[in-house]
Order: structure tokens, then sequence, then C-alpha cells
């Protein structure tokens, strides 16, 4: 339970999936012109995340790692690995489950899918998303429980993140910026100093 | 009798400059800035991506016509993958060390904005050899702000140039000076990604926004 606490509060702000490896920079900057919208991507983030990520876990651990073919093939797999594969299954896998919550969210809360609406086809294309699965591939998660808490706490971060930077942004709209700054220039500049500000939570263990 | 038609000049020339793709198009940052504390692997993935880029672009302009419309996405996204695939296995055999250094950052080449965007906006209504043009002017468009970026941070933060030692051979250190740590932080790419914009808009003033 502390593990998992740990990965969750690590993963939201310490590992952020923007401040510390600038992951789905592109919808970042796209959509974080005002509150709003960015408050309906950052959710979809969280739910696509914190469902992609166990997924990948799975398939990761039960088809594409080294031996894992066990379970269905006997020793005859033990030294079968998939795992230059996992680009493409991870993609694959990404780009099916963005399309099936966007069905399911269709049926079950037209509310929802009406507020989400065009960000979540967009999502498949978001690095955040496959970063979480390649690094979920990378740190070797030992459980379905860490790899989905990894996942979560990865989405909340990336939340924070884009609503943070949509509310300087609607400030700065007031603001006298060098011309030349304007738009793009002083999201950069802003989006760094967040970063900095951030990074005062490394170090931080539960 | 020139090889290449002013209008492909262009193509490969606008990228670098006004039409660059990292600053003006805003795509691809995703995957660039993380790589550039050091040059080298920077550089290494700032190859990687013009190679998929270029071929990528070239693969589906020939295939545009067969792709169906609805289902181009994924088509693309296959064919970015499989390309994505042979530049990680390359890189794992022949620069083992820098593949490692780069760990998932060639993998979300598949998801870079730029790969996706240029087969949207070009490949999918041009002919190949514009394509090929175009991939390639958009890569290096990349892979410059990638090196520029990486040269002042590897510069300011260790001191040193492709890992040659600058500083320590121009007798900088023995008068005092300390490396700028602040520059290794990631934070910092963004904010020399701002100045790098700061400066362009400074000089075509027509892409000052409103």
């Amino acid at each position: 339970m502390e593990e998992l606490l740990n990965i969750f509060t690590k993963s939201i702000f310490i590992d952020n999936m923007i401040f510390a490896y600038f992951l789905g920079m592109c919808s970042y900057l796209a959509v974080s012109k005002t509150v709003e919208t960015s408050t309906g991507l950052g959710i979809a983030v969280i739910f696509v995340l914190g469902i992609t990520v166990p997924v990948n876990y799975l398939i990761e651990n039960f088809i594409l790692k080294k031996g894992a073919l066990d379970w269905l093939l006997g020793d005859a797999a033990a030294s079968l690995d998939l795992s230059f594969l996992s680009f493409i299954m991870f993609i694959a896998v990404i780009a099916s489950m963005v399309q099936l919550v966007e069905m399911i969210i269709e049926k079950v809360s037209p509310s929802l899918y009406a507020a989400l609406g065009i960000f979540l086809p967009l999502i498949a294309v978001n690095c955040a998303i496959l970063g979480g699965a390649l690094f979920m591939q990378e740190r070797e998660y030992s459980s379905i429980a860490e790899a989905s808490v990894f996942g979560l706490g990865s989405g909340i971060g990336w939340f924070l993140a884009v609503v943070g930077i949509a509310a300087i942004r609607e400030k700065l709209k007031y603001s006298n910026v060098p011309a030349p700054m304007r738009g793009l220039g002083i999201t950069f500049i802003a989006t760094g100093l967040m970063g900095i500000a951030f990074m005062s939570f490394m170090g931080i263990k539960l | 009798m020139s090889l290449l038609s002013p209008k492909e000049v262009k193509l490969l020339t606008n990228p670098l400059n006004i039409d660059n793709p990292i600053t003006t198009q805003v795509l691809g940052i995703c995957s660039a800035l993380a790589v550039t504390v050091k040059l080298k692997p920077a550089f290494v993935l700032a190859i990687s991506v013009i190679a998929v880029l270029t071929i990528a672009n070239v693969v589906v302009s020939l295939l545009r016509n067969a792709i169906p419309n609805r289902i181009r996405i994924i088509v693309q996204l296959v064919v970015i993958a499989s390309l994505v695939i042979l530049v990680d296995q390359v890189l794992k055999a022949y620069v083992y060390d820098i593949s490692k250094q780069l760990s998932v950052f060639v993998g979300l080449i598949i998801t870079n904005c730029i790969i996706m965007g240029r087969l949207e906006a070009f490949a999918l209504g041009n002919k190949p050899w514009p394509s090929f043009l175009d991939g390639l002017g958009n890569g290096a468009g990349y892979g410059v702000i990638l090196l520029i970026v990486a040269f002042f941070r590897e510069l300011f933060g260790s001191g040193t140039v492709w890992d040659y030692p600058v500083f320590e051979n121009i007798g900088l250190y023995s008068i005092g000076y300390v490396n700028n740590g602040l520059m290794i932080l990631p934070p910092m790419a963004l904010i020399v990604v701002g100045i790098i914009i700061w400066i362009q808009r400074h000089y075509s003033r027509e892409l000052i926004e409103k």
C-alpha cells in the first residue's frame, strides 16, 4: 500500500509528464487557451491513461516479454522474445481503446461525451499516453496495481499542468508582453518556470 | 539548369526558417526537449526523426490513393510504427549507449506530431518526390532547433561541446567560472526554446501573434 501511494505521488509531482518529460506538449499548447477546454482534455487524458496503462501492462507481461508466453505454450516459448513488437502493439491498443472508450461514453453518458467532444479521438496521438505505456515497460512495475496507479497518477499530473497553464494564459491576455513573445513564446517561458517550481517536489518520499 | 525547381527549393528551405515545425507550426515538441541535455543524443534523435519522416512521407504518398479516408489515421500509425521499430533496432545494434540514453524517446517518435502532421497535411495530397523533399525539410527544421537547444544546454550546463571540454581548455574554470546546473534541468529546455522563438519572431515580424 505504501509503495502504491509512493508511485502515485511520484507520478503526479516528481515525474510529471509535462514538466519532467515534456510529453503531450502538442495538445498541451493547443488547448490551453481557456480553462474550460483544458479541463475537458485533462479529464479525458486521466481516463485514457488510467485504462491503457494497465491493459498494456497485461499485454507486455503475458504476450511480449521474454518467456511471457509460457502460460500458453509451455517451455517451448521460454526463449521467445517479442518485445521488439511493443511499439506497434502499444499504439494499436491505445488507438482501439480510445475508440472503445469513446463508444462506451457515448452510450452511457451522452453529457460527458458532449463535454469531451473532439478531445477523445485526439488523445490517440497524444505522446503522454504512449509515453505512459513505454515508461511502464521501462520501469518494470511488479504488479498490475502499481501500473494502474502509475497510469492514473500520470494522468492527474498532466491534468494539473494543463489546467494551471490555461489559468496563467487567461491572465496573460491582459499583460503587456513584448510583441515577439506574445502567444507561444511566453507560454514556453511560463511552462519552464512552472517546471522549476515543480522541481521543488523532487526527493519527496512517502 | 538547377536540380530543383524554385517551388521544390522552397519545400526544403521554408521549414528551416519561417515555417519551422517547432517554432511556428508548434509540432513535435513532445519528444524534442527531453533529449537536448547533450548534443550527441540530440543529433541521433534528429537523424532518426529525419529518416522516419522522409520515408513515411514517401510511403504514405505512394499509398495515398489506396488508403480509405476513414481509417487513414490507423494506416499512418502502422507505417510510422514499423519504421520506428526499424530505427530502434538499428540504434540498438550500432549505438547502444545513446539508444539507452534516449530510452523511451525513440518509441515516442511514433506519436511525434510532426510526422502525423506532415503526413496529414502534405503526403496525403502530394506526389512522392515533393513529399520526400517536404519530409527532408521538416525533419531538418526540427533537427536544427534540437541541435541549437542542445548546443546551449551542453555548453552552459556541462561546459562541453560534443563531449569536448571547451571551457576547461580555455581556462575558464581556473578563473572561477562554475557550470550553470540549472541548464541541465528539464525546464530550461522550454525557456531556451522560448528565447529562440522570441529571437526568430523579432526578425520575422509576420509571425507575431495578435
